[in-house]
């Protein structure tokens, strides 16, 4: 059990034995009407499997583009990306959106059972799992309502779920919890923690939360502000499992949270400034 | 302190209490007045036609009309018109609906193809379905397909224009959950484009349909021998004007019967927009 905070310069072991997703000098760089935008630049980055990896940064940093990319969403212009493949046919990733990203127009059963379905899984095997997972976040009550018979932190279990079911090799987790209140979001934390504990996917999540990050992961990528580049990575010295409220009630949280500060404030400064002068 | 409460709660009370004795609620007299006001219109219509106040050369009292229907109900030829529209619409239905429903989807998931095709759309939508009619009866003839086709054409822009517009209002988070989710171009069809359209693939629906009905009376009257729009023309000729107003209700009651099933298949297929 670690309970001191790291030294702050605490770099990660980049030369993890079991790396699940290698970045070598990725670059994004988007075309937009007042020229190129760097979005990401330079980004070197193992992440091991069975890792819970955190990426906190300001806004407009490229984290969401990292996340996109790696989902299948973009493509990146520079650098490569490796990606270990699934044993025995399972999807590669599997996103969780920021926002609403659930199906009006389907029940939450179908909504969870949506990347099952798309594989064309026996039915046996889809209704076990979905089942499963609606359990685990407390919808099986739910599962003939539709979206908007839900509330925000309801309708984020279902996303969770739906990503969980479909049974990936990564999860990729977009700011889940960001519209949600302080309440919900304390609650779906340790929701999320419960049920990643039964697999131990490896987890790449992204937020603009310091306290997010620390809570939930296992290690932390702090990204500059535009052009996105690794600023620091750390590993959060916290045995697991955890409990959110009673981890955050220790001195050491609280002084490791403020070391992750130190090297995030500069980064928040910046961005604030790029924000003011792209405005005029 | 207790007591102005008290007081404030008996009044408020005996307000409540005296509510059910002296008014109906405002709801049955909505209902009553819909019901009222039609049948009121025609007991004065029956009433002006009676002592000649209106001339029943053009407006027949209501009961001849009626009479009128009896008679055409006993001999058959309302049923043989009726069931002649019906068979249109319901082709007509088919080969304008199905197409625009392929295409609008199709327009709203591809950007090239809305791009090819939506200048045609633009400079053939606003051309009066009425005024292509004699072009119509000279390619497809007298028979049934010019009566289908005009149907067919008026049901085909607005299903087309509103289902392009429903799949373009999907938010684009749902097409990316269907790729992330390794959905195939024709899942992604069939589970995000078509139902997520569906709201206003069924107001496109409505609107076809209304146009259906407008055109199919308009060409029957010209280049047919069965058919509502015929009777009514038919009836013209012969100045047998009560059979006209027959035409008309009929006409107006297919409208109604119309919107009441398709709001009922609307419920159905789109249970996620009603339920609140």
């Amino acid at each position: 059990m670690i309970l001191n905070p790291p030294a702050t310069d605490a770099t990660a072991n980049a030369a993890a034995p079991d790396v699940k997703i290698k970045l070598r000098g990725v670059r994004k760089v988007f075309e937009t009407k007042r020229g190129p935008f760097v979005a990401l630049d330079s980004l070197t980055l193992d992440i091991p499997t069975g890792c819970f990896f955190m990426i906190v940064g300001p806004s407009g940093c490229g984290k969401t583009t990292l996340l996109r990319i790696l989902a299948g969403l973009e493509t990146h212009t520079e650098g490569t990306i490796e990606i270990g493949a699934p044993a025995d046919g399972r999807p590669s990733n599997s996103m969780i959106f920021q926002g609403d990203s659930l199906f009006p127009w389907m029940t939450v059963w179908d909504n969870a059972a949506y990347g099952l379905a798309m594989r064309r899984l026996p039915k046996a095997e889809i209704k076990d799992r979905v089942g499963h997972y609606l359990n685990r976040t407390g919808l099986s009550r739910f599962s003939d309502l539709y979206p908007h018979q839900l509330s925000g932190g309801m309708r984020q279990r279902v996303s969770i779920a739906r990503a969980f079911a479909n049974d990936p090799d990564v999860l990729l987790m977009d700011e889940p919890f960001s519209a949600l209140d302080e309440q919900n979001k304390v609650l779906l934390q340790e929701e999320l923690l419960k049920i990643w504990e039964e697999t131990r996917k490896t987890v790449l999540f992204i937020t603009h939360s310091v306290d997010e990050a620390v809570t939930l992961g296992d290690r932390i990528l702090v990204m500059t502000a535009h052009p996105g580049r690794a600023k620091a990575d750390l590993i959060v010295p916290f045995e697991r499992p955890r409990q959110v409220l009673e981890l955050r009630a220790r001195p050491a949280y609280g002084e490791f949270v403020f070391n992750i500060w130190g090297y995030l404030r500069d980064e928040v400064h910046r961005a604030r400034a790029q924000d003011e002068a792209s405005a005029q | 302190m207790t007591d102005s409460i008290d007081k404030a709660s008996t009044r408020a009370f005996a307000a409540r209490s005296l509510r059910p004795r002296f008014a109906i609620s405002r709801g049955n007299v909505d209902r009553l007045m819909n019901v009222a006001s039609p049948l009121a219109l025609l007991l004065l219509w029956e009433i002006a036609a009676y002592f000649g106040w209106i001339d029943v050369r053009f407006f027949p009292a209501p009961s001849k009309i009626f009479a009128e229907m009896m008679i055409l109900i006993q001999n058959g030829q309302l049923w043989t018109h009726l069931v002649a529209s019906l068979y249109r619409l319901f082709w007509g239905f088919i080969f304008g609906g199905a197409p625009a429903l392929l295409l609008g989807i199709s327009m709203g998931l591809s950007r090239t193809l809305r791009s090819i095709m939506e200048p045609l759309v633009a400079a053939t939508y606003p051309i009066p379905k009425s005024a292509i009619l004699p072009l119509i009866l000279l390619i497809f003839g007298l028979g049934e397909a010019s009566k289908i086709v005009m149907v067919a054409i008026g049901l085909f822009f607005p299903i087309l224009i509103n289902t392009t517009a429903g799949v373009l209002e999907i938010p684009k988070i749902h097409f990316d959950v269907a790729r992330n989710f390794g959905a195939s171009r024709l899942q992604t069809f069939m589970t995000i484009a078509l139902p997520g359209a569906m709201p206003l693939i069924m107001t496109g629906v409505k609107l076809g349909v209304g146009m259906g009905l407008i055109l199919i009376a308009l060409a029957e009257m010209i280049g047919a021998k069965s058919g509502l729009g015929y009777m009514m023309w038919n009836a013209w000729e012969i100045l047998s004007v009560e059979t006209m107003y027959v035409g008309l209700i009929v006409i107006a009651a297919l409208g109604v019967l119309f919107s009441l099933i398709l709001n009922e298949v609307e419920r159905f297929l789109v249970p996620w927009k009603q339920a609140r």
